[in-house]
């Protein structure tokens, strides 16, 4: 069975609203965090999607998807390690 | 080009990321940590003379990187830029001692990749220059260890910038399905052709949202004050000039490569968002009492006078980004060497240390005056130049009203400039004990006098050099 794109578009952009509605209601911030991880998530979903109905060349999405993923590893490394820092400073992950 | 025959025009910047390797791995046999700092400003020089601009464009690596003019120009500014950011963290008071090499080191990867942000022609390649920029700005701008408020300001640098490379890279996923490729020439082909047209704007505002934050673009400027206040005195320098002119770069990129026959659709967003821009950053610097802050908001309004350029988005409009993100680049980084040498003898960037600056340091403060006019756009200076081309290209648009309010912003902006040169002048400092900058601070700030006022009174060989450039 195919899904059609239209479901996994409505799926992605919903996947996309939580992130974003996340990133702005959370004041934690390793919530932050996860939440900004659905929107790459959500920008996956869709580049496989596309790579499959809409591309030129079906390879190009498939490939920033790989790319997309390791950037999102290095961005969670960079990025818990400076609310480690802040932590061992301030006593705090809250934002307020 | 493939890959393979790629590599001869490549050689500077694979020099570049083998002297950041090398800056790294030389901490653990070199002990005066100044000599690394020296060794990194001899990589970027190497590597400056080594650029050479062929004869033609070049498209490198299948298409994923353009070596045209417009590279190459910012090729000198990102080399440049890093250079005197290197060379006044020489002298930072505030910078802890063990970790020294590993911030020239990052220092210099950051200038490989913001090479890699001007030459990006393909999605692909632009999010992940922008992407490691990011992410080397977010360590650096943590870099002090026991500063509570550097730590504060990098997470908050860290949170806004994700989410904005995310939003952009949403807004990527969309503009690929919409045009089946990543490279912006096709895209460019296939959203004049297909119906696609509406889902590609779409895209380009989740695109704007990535590149606003870079260029701290208003309404995604509120994390600049924090950051930049926040942030070691030198980062902050680099961090105001070098991701903008970069950020300018890869929009110009964009827009003239693929979004050109849309202009009439973006044009009014980028028209309002400049005036924003510049209104914002100048109505709020008049209240600040910390010159960093005070700067912070200044540069979000110079990104607002500089969006006009693109806004009329003529050959004249793009050229003049490019004067004056140049001038801009000598005088801000200039006024900020002019902070270091303060904030090394006070350990503050209150404006109350600035008081009587014009008896105890007479060239800093003239200095500082100096690039503090430019700043407001008076001539003789380079930020005159800047401005008059930024000015007369949206008059030539047919843009009188963006001229006007940009007019007023400027007569705002002189009022807060000039409160700093008042306090330097005619405020009483209670001691007069005279401040002497170390060489590194002075040189820099030669450099960057004889670029601003150079600049402003013989502007001619960079505008020769600019008119190669074709931006359309």
């Amino acid at each position: 069975m195919i899904i059609p794109l239209e479901h996994i578009l409505m799926f992605s952009t919903l996947l996309f609203a939580i992130g974003v509605y996340g990133t702005l209601v959370r004041r934690n911030l390793i919530g932050i965090l996860i939440s900004i991880e659905l929107i790459l998530n959500a920008v996956n979903v869709n580049l496989v999607a596309f790579s499959r109905t809409t591309a030129l060349s079906p390879d190009t999405g498939q490939i920033f998807t790989f790319f997309v993923i390791a950037l999102a590893a290095a961005a969670a490394a960079v990025g818990l390690a400076i609310v480690l820092a802040l932590y061992r400073t301030s006593r705090t992950i809250f934002t307020d | 080009m493939s890959a393979i025959d790629s590599i001869p025009f490549f050689i500077p910047e694979i020099l570049l990321l083998i002297g950041a390797f090398a800056v790294l791995f030389a901490d653990f046999f070199v002990t005066n940590k100044k000599l690394i700092g020296i060794t990194g400003l001899v990589i970027l020089v190497a590597t400056a003379c080594l650029a050479r601009l062929p004869a033609e464009p070049q498209a490198l690596f299948s298409g994923f990187f353009q070596l045209d003019a417009f590279t190459h120009f910012f090729r000198y500014a990102a080399l440049g830029i890093v250079g005197v950011t290197i060379l006044t963290s020489l002298s930072y008071a505030r910078m802890p001692k063990a970790y020294q090499s590993e911030y020239y080191s990052l220092f210099l990867f950051m200038a490989f990749g913001l090479i890699l942000m001007s030459a990006a022609t393909n999605l692909l390649m632009i999010f992940l220059a922008v992407e490691f920029v990011s992410i080397v700005s977010y360590l650096l701008v943590g870099f002090l260890k026991d500063d509570p408020g550097s730590k504060e300001a990098s997470a908050k640098y860290l949170l806004f910038g994700s989410l904005a490379s995310a939003i952009m890279l949403f807004g990527m996923s969309l503009l690929f399905g919409a045009t089946g490729s990543l490279d912006l020439d096709v895209i460019r082909a296939q959203l004049a052709g297909s119906g696609f047209a509406d889902l590609g704007l779409i895209s380009l505002m989740l695109i704007l949202v990535g590149l606003g934050f870079k260029i701290s673009m208003a309404p995604f400027h509120m994390w600049a004050p924090d950051v930049y206040q926040g942030a070691p005195t030198p980062v902050t320098a680099f961090l105001t000039v070098g991701p903008k002119a970069l950020g300018f770069a890869v929009l110009i990129r964009v827009l003239a490569g693929s979004f050109d026959h849309l202009y009439s659709h973006w044009s009014s967003l980028i028209f309002v968002l400049s005036i924003l821009t510049m209104t914002i950053g100048n109505v709020v610097a008049i209240a600040q009492n910390n010159i960093k802050r005070l700067l912070a908001y200044s540069s979000i309004a110079q990104a607002g006078y500089i969006l006009m350029g693109i806004v009329a988005f003529s050959d004249t409009g793009l050229r003049a980004v490019l004067i004056y993100l140049i001038a801009y680049a000598f005088t801000n980084l200039g006024a900020f060497v002019v902070v270091i040498a303060v904030s090394n003898r006070f350990q503050s960037d209150e404006l109350e240390s600035y008081s009587g600056l014009g008896r105890r340091a007479p060239l800093l403060a003239a200095s500082l005056t100096i690039f503090l006019l430019s700043l407001a756009g008076m001539p003789p200076f380079a930020g005159f130049i800047g401005k008059f081309y930024v000015f007369t290209s949206a008059l030539e648009a047919g843009f009188v009203s963006i001229a006007v309010v940009a007019a007023l912003n400027s007569a705002v902006a002189a009022y807060y400039y000039f409160r700093v040169i008042r306090q330097m002048y005619l405020v009483p400092a209670s001691d007069e004990d005279p401040i002497s900058p170390s060489f590194s601070l002075a040189l820099a700030l030669c450099l960057m006098l004889i670029g601003t006022i150079a600049l402003g009174i013989f502007p001619g060989p960079l505008l020769g050099f600019i008119s190669q450039i074709v931006p359309l």
